[in-house]
Formats: C-alpha cells, sequence, structure tokens
C-alpha cells in the first residue's frame, strides 16, 4: 500500500485481486459458520457424538482391550484415537455442505457475482476448520472428565492443535473432492461415514498385534496409525519414532494432491 | 442510440448430444425490458446462463453492458444482477443477514454494506421479516428477498428466471409492481417467462424462444395481433344447430370455415365447426364482434347454452408462430 506513490489515485480494492479474495472468503467463512450453528441437530450431534464415543470406548470396551507394549490406561490409550475419529467425522460433513450449496443453486448465485471463484469451497473448508476444533476441545474435556490424564507441556499442546488442525484441513480437501464428484447432498454425505470407519482399522482402539497378518499390514501402513501414535507421544510422553514424519508426509501429501484437483473438478462442475 | 444493453448474435450451445441453442440472437436496448418467453425446454435458462457468465457458448457472441460475456466475464460480473429460477438465498440466514453478505460481496465495505441492506429492506416491503431466517419465509417473500438480493449492487442490468414460477397470484401481481419499478427506474430486464400474459403485461419487447431458436421478436400488440385476440367458443343446443352457424356465416360473410377437432387455427374471424361438441370458434377482434354474433344467432332462432372467450395462450402462440416459421 505504501508502495502507492504520493500521485497514486486512491487505491481502489479491485487492484488487490488477493485482498478482495480474503474479505470475500472471511464473508463466506463467517456465512458457513453460521448456517452450522443454525442447525441445532447438527451441532448436537458434532458435540455429543465425540463424547458418546469416548464414553463407549472407556466404559464398554475399555475394560477387555489390553493396551499391549505401550502400557497406557485405555482411556490414556483410546484419547487420541477418538479425537481423530470425531475431527474426521466432522471435517468429512464439509462434502455435504458444499454439495447443498452445488444442488441448491447458491454456488451458481456466488459465480454470477464479482467473486474468486476457488473462495466458495475455501469457506467450507474453513468453516470445518473452526468447527472441528471447537468439537475437538469438547471431546478433549469430556476424556478430562471422564479420567484422561494428559502430560502435555505447552508446546505439545500447540503441536497437538497443529496436527489436529492439519488432519481436519486434509480431511476437509478430501471431502471437497468427493463433494464434488457426487450429484446428491445424500451422497456427499456418505463420506463421513468412509471416515469415520477408517479408524477402526489401525492402532487406533485396538493394539494392530491382534489383528490377521493381512488386516495388519493395512492398519500399518494407513495415515491413521501414525497419526494417532503421534498424538499420543504429545499429549502422553510416548516415543514418538518416526510417526511424526510420517504423519506430516501424509497430510502434505493428501492436501497437494486434493488442492489442484478440487480446483479442477470445481470449475468443471461450476461451468456444466 | 447507443450500443443495446444486452446483443447476442448466433448463441449456440449443445450438451453431449442434446442442441439447447441453434443460433440465438437478441438485443436489448437500454432501459427497456424484453421477455423472453418459450416453453420448458426451449432453451430460456441456458441463454440466461450464458449471459450471466455461468456457461460457456459454444459458438457465437454474447455482450453484456458493452462487454464480451467470454473474454469479460469479470466485468460482467460487475454489472449485473441475476435471480435464478430457483429463488437462491440462504434458507439458514435471515433476510438482512443474507442482504448483508450479498452486499459485502460486492465489495462495498462493511458499513455500506449494512445501509444497503437497510434501504433494500425498506424498499422491497421486507422490514417486518428481516430478522426471520428465509426457510421460514412464503414463496412470495422468497422471491422478493431473492429480487432486493440481485439489486443489492443497483446493477444496471437485471436477468430474471422465471421470476414468478409457482407464485400464487396475488404475489405474482406483487412482484410485477416490483419489477415495473425497477424498469421505470432505469434498469435494463431480460426476463424469462412460460406465460404470454406475464410477458404481456411487462414487455416492451417479447422474444419468442421455441426449440432453440428466436421464432419471433417483436412488440407484444404486433405478436397479438398475429396471433389473433380471442376466439369466442359458443356452445349450442343441438349439432344442427352448429351446422346452420356454419351455413349462416358462411353466406353472410363469405369466409371459409373448418370442421373437425378443435384446435388452434380458428382465429382472425376464421369460424371452426365441431358438431360433436356442439361448439363453434371463433375469433374475436373487437368486442363488437360478440354483440354482433350473438344477435345474428337470436335473430336465426338458434339457442346458445354458454359464451366463452379464450385469451390466446402460450400454446395458441407456439402454434401460430412455429406453423409461421415452417
Amino acid at each position: 500500500m505504501s508502495t502507492n506513490g504520493p500521485t497514486t489515485r486512491k487505491p481502489s480494492r479491485r487492484a488487490w485481486p488477493l485482498a478482495t479474495a480474503v474479505g470475500d472468503l472471511y464473508l463466506l467463512s463467517v456465512r458457513a459458520l453460521r448456517r452450522d450453528t443454525r442447525m441445532l441437530d447438527a451441532v448436537l450431534v458434532s458435540i455429543a457424538l465425540p463424547v458418546l464415543i469416548m464414553a463407549t470406548f472407556v466404559y464398554v470396551f475399555g475394560g477387555a482391550i489390553h493396551t499391549g507394549a505401550s502400557g497406557l490406561a485405555y482411556i490414556d490409550f483410546v484419547v487420541p484415537a477418538v479425537i481423530v475419529m470425531c475431527a474426521g467425522y466432522g471435517a468429512a460433513t464439509t462434502a455435504a455442505a458444499l454439495a447443498e450449496d452445488l444442488t441448491g443453486g447458491m454456488i451458481d448465485r456466488f459465480r454470477t457475482l464479482p467473486v474468486t471463484d476457488w473462495v466458495v469451497p475455501v469457506s467450507h473448508v474453513v468453516a470445518s476448520l473452526g468447527r472441528n476444533l471447537a468439537a475437538t476441545a469438547a471431546a478433549l474435556a469430556a476424556a478430562l472428565v471422564m479420567g484422561f490424564r494428559p502430560e502435555a507441556t505447552t508446546s505439545d499442546w500447540l503441536l497437538v492443535v497443529a496436527v489436529v488442525g492439519g488432519y481436519i484441513l486434509a480431511v476437509s480437501a478430501l471431502a471437497v473432492v468427493w463433494g464434488l464428484l457426487v450429484r446428491s447432498v445424500q451422497a456427499a454425505g456418505a463420506f463421513s461415514f468412509v471416515v469415520l470407519f477408517v479408524p477402526y482399522i489401525s492402532d487406533a482402539f485396538v493394539p494392530v498385534e491382534t489383528m490377521p497378518t493381512g488386516l495388519r499390514a493395512f492398519a500399518e501402513h494407513q495415515p491413521t496409525t501414525p497419526l494417532v501414535q503421534t498424538l499420543r507421544a504429545l499429549l502422553l510422553d510416548q516415543p514418538l519414532g518416526n510417526a511424526g514424519r510420517l504423519t506430516a508426509a501424509w497430510l502434505l501429501t493428501a492436501t497437494a494432491l486434493c488442492v489442484p484437483l478440487a480446483a479442477t473438478l470445481f470449475r468443471r462442475r461450476a461451468t456444466s | 442510440m447507443g450500443e443495446p444493453a444486452i446483443q447476442t448474435i448466433g448463441l449456440r450451445k449443445a450438451f453431449g448430444s442434446t442442441t439447447v441453442l441453434r443460433g440465438v440472437d437478441l438485443s436489448v436496448p437500454a432501459a427497456s425490458l424484453l421477455a423472453l418467453l418459450g416453453p420448458n425446454g426451449s432453451g430460456k435458462t441456458t441463454t440466461v446462463r450464458i449471459l450471466t457468465t455461468l456457461l460457456s457458448a459454444d459458438a457465437g457472441h454474447a455482450r453484456v453492458a458493452g462487454h464480451d460475456v467470454a473474454r469479460e466475464g469479470a466485468s460482467v460480473r460487475r454489472k449485473i444482477g441475476v435471480a435464478a429460477q430457483s429463488a437462491t438465498v440462504d434458507g439458514l440466514l435471515t433476510g438482512r443477514e443474507n442482504l448483508e453478505l450479498f452486499a459485502g460481496l460486492h465489495h462495498v465495505g462493511r458499513r455500506a454494506a449494512r445501509r444497503r441492506a437497510g434501504e433494500l429492506l425498506e424498499r422491497f416491503g421486507l422490514t417486518d421479516t428481516a430478522e426471520r431466517r428465509v426457510a421460514t419465509y412464503s414463496g412470495g417473500l422468497r422471491r422478493r428477498l431473492d429480487l432486493a438480493v440481485s439489486m443489492v449492487a443497483a446493477p444496471r442490468i437485471l436477468f430474471l428466471d422465471e421470476p414468478t414460477t409457482g407464485l400464487d397470484p396475488r404475489s405474482r401481481v406483487e412482484l410485477w409492481a416490483t419489477i415495473e419499478e425497477l424498469r421505470a427506474a432505469g434498469t435494463t430486464i431480460l426476463l424469462t417467462t412460460q406465460y404470454l400474459e406475464e410477458a404481456d403485461q411487462l414487455a416492451e419487447q417479447i422474444a419468442v424462444i421455441h426449440d432453440g431458436r428466436i421464432v419471433a421478436d417483436d412488440t407484444p400488440a404486433v405478436l397479438k395481433q398475429r396471433v389473433g385476440s380471442e376466439r369466442l367458443v359458443l356452445t349450442l343446443a343441438t349439432s344442427d344447430d352448429v351446422q346452420r352457424v356454419g351455413v349462416l356465416f358462411d353466406g353472410m360473410a363469405g369466409q371459409g370455415y373448418t370442421t373437425g377437432q378443435p384446435n388452434s387455427s380458428s382465429r382472425d374471424g376464421s369460424l371452426h365447426l365441431d358438431p360433436g361438441a356442439r361448439q363453434v370458434m371463433l375469433g374475436i377482434q373487437h368486442p363488437d364482434q360478440l354483440r354482433l354474433t350473438l344477435d345474428c344467432l337470436h335473430r336465426a332462432g338458434i339457442t346458445v347454452e354458454a359464451v366463452d372467450l379464450h385469451a390466446p395462450t402460450l400454446d395458441d402462440v407456439f402454434f401460430e408462430l412455429t406453423r409461421a416459421a415452417a
């Protein structure tokens, strides 16, 4: 701004496409968050579901599952898993939110405005990040009530927020791709169940040593395993190993693949 | 006269193997209202989507507000307002929030957005419902908000895709009044509709679209003349009476008439007889003709059981225009 000489005319916002886009992104993200808070059933589900899942694992399965080599109490073992599951589930609902805009004509209306087109799907991702960090905080609060005792330092907590945030962003980006591929809100909603199911076949809820060989190979190499291990290491002062690097690689790769794919699909979908 | 506000030359569009537009030519002068009249599937929405930069044409040119829609989409978007067929406002937001959102997306600044929302709520009679969520609005109210949203940036050119479809008669009349006001204030409007009555009521110029082609483009008065105005349908006591009317009118006016199934070809004074239904159909250009016809039948001792006057429908317009085009 100060680079404009004194002789330059009053800078129009059009001269700053990125600033304009960021302003639009803010407006549309606020809109998406407002929508989220006004769907009462969705709000209840996104808070009640983590708490219910947490309670189920702690009180129902907890007594029967041994945590293997780690020697952790089951509640400590399972909290990072429940966090991943719930953050993933919540982020996956981005597909339905976007599909609703696509099928209901809102995207078309936004596209007749002087608004950069990528801002609309990205606003749903931003709203997803806000919504799911809040839901994760609710789940953690419930865990503390049930007896979860983390041993994390402040910097550990900041890393936990970064990892969970990164996971929410990656799943949301994947959800945008899914939302653009399917033709109905119902089909878009199905993505949540895929994301909800994947953590079961991992190190998240039961130690992988208990699984049959084929399943175990999948469980050891799918992204939820290093993700949950990273969170355990940060929250419970456990050895990190190469879980941190694997997690970073998974999240960055997923995001790097999804963003251009989503952009291409969005342009194609919107102009057909 | 300057450049038309909206102009298209030879617009063509196909979706896969389905050709939707086969060369659409339109020209809408600034500050006028053109009604694009046609049935479902005739290409109305596709035309609007191309003009509002939502869709690219396969061939042809379109200019809106002096900008090429294909190459200068961003400039076009700054100058137009669009209300789509399904009133696309956010049902989970209130009326005021919707207006503030869309004003904000036109980059007017936060304070100006708030002021503009207040003005539009007032102008479109939405102040009482401003704080209610749009999901609770009636169809008419929702449409009015939709129209208000498309006016947030005070566009010089407005596209309304079937603005009154699905509205009750009262809401329709109210919306017509609002559209009239916008036009009177100098907005150029392109409106699509399936209703001849609506086009007649609002438009200076009606373009009739059929199967992706403009089959007529003229003032409502000229179009109605081409179609014939109203049609008189008389139901008589017996089918013999119907035959007698045929003889009577044939001798009187020296005009030919047709018999058989009723269709839309009976107009402009030509007579159509349907003895099976005991009906006589006759085009009426002037109210006097109605009186003369009834007098004439009365003198001949023919009893008329029912009198119906039909305004020409969209079907009539199409039949007439597509027949002429063929």
